[in-house]
């Protein structure tokens, strides 16, 4: 069992005027197995979240705490993290030219474990979660992200994901730019990790019809960097209906 | 008076034997506008008080047809490739004693690598000359290794007679500090193929200047250039291929990679195609890395036709950036920034690399890169330099 814990996260965006607290005290739990939705309007700092917990640079983290089964998450460099077990699929993932998926993949699993994992046995992996995601085997041989579609980009991202199976997984705004089919393969790809590794997951986004292929355990409305109000699945669907209005006053 | 330097075409920039037709340099003539020419002023001033040395590398046995020599400057084997071009290469050719012949008979084909190592000794600038002599229908593939710190001025001029096959790999870890200004000069005869390759690394002032000249129909030169830039290193590449005869072929590829704040790295290539060049087929490119702010990377093609039937002419130029978002990307997945640096600048090298179709050369190339880039990932990691590099704490 594995727990994510954040306890009362401040977080400012650095820039050249100084910083800018755009996360006002955040205080979340996410345990194995558990799917916890983030919800907010745009601008609420969701992904501020998400990217503070990956330890981007441009965030700086001014009070607060962030621990993974215990050991502070905020010490550790970003490999570090993912090494604890911490999965961000990105919203906007970034294009490396020259390397193949391949060649990643393998580079990422390999920092993960700690060993090169057996080539035959790999292989194997790699393309069996590749026809999961009804991923075209020619894709390994492209590079990085680069003149990927949107709907490419996110299943790569889950690729990553189901390969180098972490405990926690953020997935920020994955459902955004997807037509229905790829929601869908997306959503198969999360479910079957939470399956097969009892993932936790944080789920950010925007829109509730993600949560129809993603049952989450708990909905946590977001709104000027925290949390403002929390329930269950039933949640969503007042947010479908309501909008958040009631919240942005 | 000295040779008019106000020239817009390559093909009309003087040759000349004589350092007195070079004036003195300022650093705004067009072919050292982006050198720090200060560091170059012993060399200017082609006053040798160094010396250095052209020494057979293993164990000293050649296969027969094959004469590795010091000859006096009277040999008739010198000066026979295109003059040089400005005053550091006329320098070189005033300042050295004797001479570097490396010979391969007519028609005889050397499988395994004859490797040279060139060395500056004692203080002051060097001068040293080496050509390498290939006779009709001859091949061989030749390493010339630099190294060691010191001034060097330095001419390779290579003869490629009808038919013969030269591959050279000049490969160069310089220490820290080290100045070495060289003039390549290839002249190809009737088809006659050249691959003429260059790896940098080190040293405070690198710059080499390949000229190739088709003397005759038919010839083909591919010319290859891999360079990592560190901080304080400028690195120099200025090439000049002269289609002076029909139906060659000619492809350039430099890549080079900036892992340093300051680093400078240059790269201009002059195509000329001549009126009676036709059915030329050329194509240049170079591609930059930039992994770090604060590195400079300036490419200038520049591509010059004289002639409309020619198969094809095409050159590209294009500097990329190693950025903190892919370096974020990358580590989010576990992997450590030594790493995930090695991964980006293999994949940037590989092909490169691969096209010198020499395995242990190639191996040899990428542990050299390997060590480097290590040495500056460590360097961003210590405590007295905190870059945005040291991710996440």
């Amino acid at each position: 069992m594995t727990v994510l814990e954040i306890r009362d996260l401040h977080v400012s965006v650095e820039s050249d005027e100084g910083g800018t607290p755009i996360l006002r005290g955040v205080d979340l739990t996410v345990r194995s197995g558990e799917t916890h939705a983030i919800m907010g309007p745009n601008g609420s700092g969701k992904s501020t979240l998400a990217y503070s917990l990956a330890g981007h640079p441009k965030y700086r983290v001014t009070s607060g705490t962030a621990t993974l089964d215990g050991e502070d998450l905020l010490t550790m460099p970003v490999d570090g993290r993912a090494k604890a077990g911490l999965f961000l699929a990105m919203q906007y993932p970034v294009e490396v030219p020259g390397v193949t998926v391949s060649n990643f993949l393998r580079t990422a699993k390999t920092a993960i474990d700690g060993e090169a994992p057996p080539l035959r046995q790999w292989i194997k992996d790699m393309r069996q979660a590749m026809s999961n995601l009804r991923m075209d085997p020619t894709f390994a041989e492209r590079s990085v992200n680069e003149g990927f579609s949107g709907g490419e980009k996110k299943r790569h991202e889950i690729l990553q994901m189901e390969l180098l199976r972490p405990k926690i997984a953020i997935l920020d705004e994955t459902d955004s730019g997807l037509d229905v089919d790829a929601l869908r393969v997306v959503a198969e790809g999360v479910n079957r990790a939470k399956q097969t590794t009892g993932l936790g997951v944080m789920l950010i986004t925007h829109y509730t019809r993600v949560l129809q292929y993603i049952r989450p355990d708990q909905v946590h409305v977001f709104v000027g960097g925290r949390i403002v109000e929390q329930g269950g699945p039933e949640l969503a669907d007042r947010l479908e209906e309501e909008g958040y209005d009631r919240f942005v006053a | 008076m000295g040779l008019d330097q106000r020239v817009t075409s390559r093909g009309e920039r003087p040759t000349s034997f004589e350092l007195e037709d070079f004036g003195p340099v300022s650093g705004r003539e067009e072919e050292w506008r982006f050198t720090p020419v200060d560091r170059l002023a012993g060399v200017f001033a082609a006053e040798f008080s160094g010396t250095a040395a052209v020494t057979l590398a293993g164990t000293g046995s050649l296969p027969d047809g094959v004469k590795f020599e010091q000859v006096p400057r009277s040999d008739p084997r010198l000066g026979q490739a295109s003059g040089p071009s400005d005053r550091a290469a006329a320098a070189a050719w005033a300042g050295f004693g004797q001479a570097t012949v490396l010979s391969v008979g007519r028609g005889i084909s050397v499988e395994s690598p004859i490797e040279l190592e060139v060395r500056t000794q004692g203080d002051g600038v060097a001068a040293s000359h080496l050509a390498v002599w290939l006779e009709e229908n001859s091949a061989a593939t030749v390493i010339v290794d630099y190294g060691g710190g010191g001034e060097l001025a330095e001419t390779v001029e290579l003869y490629l007679g009808e038919g013969a096959r030269l591959r050279l790999l000049a490969v160069g870890e310089w220490a820290a500090g080290a100045v070495h200004a060289s003039s390549h000069r290839a002249r190809l005869a009737k088809d006659a193929s050249l691959v003429h390759s260059v790896a940098v690394f080190g040293g405070e002032l690198v710059r080499i200047t390949p000229d190739v000249t088709f003397a005759g129909p038919g010839g083909s030169a591919e010319l290859l250039g891999l360079a990592l830039t560190d901080s304080g290193e400028h690195h120099e590449s200025r090439l000049f291929v002269d289609h002076a005869a029909p139906r060659c072929t000619s492809r350039v590829t430099y890549k080079g990679a900036l892992q340093g704040a300051g680093a400078h790295s240059v790269w201009v290539g002059d195509v000329l195609i001549r009126a009676g060049a036709v059915g030329t087929d050329t194509y240049e490119q170079n591609r930059n890395l930039v992994l770090v702010r604060g590195a400079r990377a300036d490419s200038v093609p520049n591509l010059e036709i004289e002639t409309g039937e020619i198969l094809g002419a095409g050159h590209a130029s294009a500097t990329g950036r190693f950025d903190d978002e892919q370096v974020f990307y990358l580590c989010s997945r576990g992997i450590d920034l030594a790493t995930a640096r090695r991964l980006v600048v293999h994949a940037f090298f590989a092909e490169l690399v691969g096209r010198l179709n020499q395995p242990e050369i190639e191996a040899r190339l990428i542990a050299t890169v390997d060590r480097r880039l290590d040495a500056a990932t460590q360097s961003l990691l210590t405590p007295t330099q905190q870059p945005k590099e040291t991710l996440g704490r």
